[in-house]
């Protein structure tokens, strides 16, 4: 037998799909714990924001790897889905999906492109000033113009504080990603060839609390600034 | 009941070339006891009476263990029953008065031939690439038994072995892909030390046929495991993945 592969298969393409999948779930969690601490202090806030705006390794190393996995994710996923409508060129006239197949595991384009969406919301937010702050003005002291205090904590509670239909935009997002997770989730670990009787039960449990904990904290901090200044 | 009225929506498609629809017909006399396919039968009987072409469809053993029967019926591969191939599938199943949708399984892969028949040999394709043996049978192959097997590795490989390349896990996914097929045909033999020799190189032959067939991409809804007729697990697929990423990486 000799080998026929030419080129990245249609396995191949998914273990990728997975692999920024599980770069993107750790990130999901660095960015929550982060943003927790608003709630708790907004000295300690200030300082780890700082700390990860500023830090060599964070903005030359992993910064580029989650733009590169959120790009990639996102246009291999469209791609992807793209590819499986041209696999079915004639629809069937009943088709009953939800007879054999989570609604999550069925519309994961619409769930990330709801996600999508919201990150073009959250970059035009925070992203985009903190690159014009720090690139374009050059300023990487971290302060408020005219201060000795730190920006990041004004600046998250400023976007949030009577801002109901902003709040809502959030919860909504939050949900569709919630959506995403259910699936997404211990379907990576499928992707990547792990399936076991003993542990894949406990996988799909982590990957229900993972995503319901995981929105629902980014939730909580939109609410409580939303409610509490 | 031994006298069930049906209206059938099913697709007609004269050739492969044909544009093909839907087409309404009433059916009488069904009992409940007949399977799905004698009320085909039935329908047949009528059309060829009243001068009609009859409708085509694929099916052999009516056992359920050929593989061959292959309608989407109201929405599901095989019909409302689980793990039941059509012919397996009886008309107890339905009411009376029911409309039934009968349409062949839609795959670009698996283009339609006439009505209900659909070629199916892209799965044929994908088990010459690589779902065998190159064992020298000549004579001298020594006692199957003289090679130890655990019992848990026996018992998966007869499990993926159940599979009778029916197409069901095609026509049900959302993205007609073939890994549960090919999942079972490489977890058959890799499972097992005669077929591990070989494991490798078949997950990515098999794969790279199953890809230039026009198969689409698994995205882990598990839709085709719970529509197999032999129950044929998802784990196969994980193992594929698995087979195919050693094999890539080694």
């Amino acid at each position: 037998m000799a080998s026929k592969v030419q080129g990245l298969t249609s396995i191949g393409r998914k273990v990728i799909m997975a692999l920024t999948g599980f770069f993107l779930m750790f990130f999901l969690l660095q960015h929550l714990s982060i943003n927790m601490m608003s709630v708790v202090s907004a000295e300690l806030f200030n300082e780890v924001s700082h700390f990860m705006g500023t830090n060599p390794i964070v903005q030359g190393l992993l910064q580029p790897i989650l733009i590169f996995s959120v790009v990639f994710h996102f246009v291999w996923g469209m791609y992807l889905e793209y590819q499986n409508n041209q696999a079915r060129e004639i629809k069937y006239a009943m088709y009953k999906g939800s007879a054999n197949a989570s609604w999550m595991s069925r519309n994961m384009i619409i769930s990330g492109l709801a996600v999508l969406a919201f990150l073009a919301l959250h970059f035009y937010d925070f992203w985009i000033p903190e690159m014009n702050v720090k690139y374009i003005q050059g300023d990487m002291s971290g302060m408020l113009s005219g201060t000795e205090e730190y920006r990041y904590y004004e600046e998250l509670v400023h976007k949030f504080k009577g801002q109901p239909i902003r709040v809502v935009l959030y919860i909504i997002s939050f949900v569709m990603l919630s959506l995403h997770l259910l699936h997404g989730f211990q379907s990576s670990f499928q992707s990547v060839g792990y399936n076991s009787t003993k542990y894949t039960p406990i996988i799909k449990i982590a990957g229900n609390i993972f995503a319901i904990a995981i929105p629902a904290g980014f939730v909580l901090v939109a609410l409580v600034h939303f409610l509490s200044h | 009941m031994d006298n069930m009225n049906l209206t059938l929506k099913i697709w007609r498609q004269k050739n492969a070339q044909d544009k093909g629809k839907m087409t309404d017909y009433n059916v009488t006399g069904i009992s409940e006891h007949m399977s799905f396919l004698e009320m085909m039968d039935v329908l047949n009987e009528q059309l060829i009476n009243s001068g009609d072409e009859p409708v085509a469809f694929d099916h052999d053993c009516r056992e359920g263990i050929c593989g061959s029967c292959s309608m989407f019926i109201n929405g599901e591969a095989h019909g409302p029953v689980k793990g039941t191939t059509t012919c397996q599938l009886h008309m107890r199943s339905f009411s009376d008065g029911d409309t039934i949708y009968i349409e062949p399984f839609r795959a670009k892969a698996f283009p339609v031939i006439k009505d209900l028949i659909v070629d199916r040999s892209a799965f044929d394709r994908i088990q010459h690439a690589g779902g065998y043996i190159s064992i020298n049978t000549s004579g001298n192959t020594q006692d199957a038994n003289a090679t130890p097997i655990p019992k848990e590795n026996a018992d998966l490989a007869m499990d993926a072995a159940m599979c009778i390349g029916c197409g069901a896990c095609v026509a049900t996914c959302k993205n007609s892909s073939a890994m549960l097929f090919v999942g079972a045909k490489v977890s058959q033999y890799a499972l097992l030390p005669q077929g591990q020799v070989e494991s490798k190189m078949r997950a990515q032959n098999m794969v790279a046929q199953m890809d230039a067939e026009g198969f689409g991409n698994c995205t882990n809804t598990g839709a085709c495991m719970v529509e197999c007729p032999k129950g044929i697990d998802l784990s196969n697929i994980a193992r594929l993945n698995r087979e195919l990423l050693s094999g890539s990486l080694t």
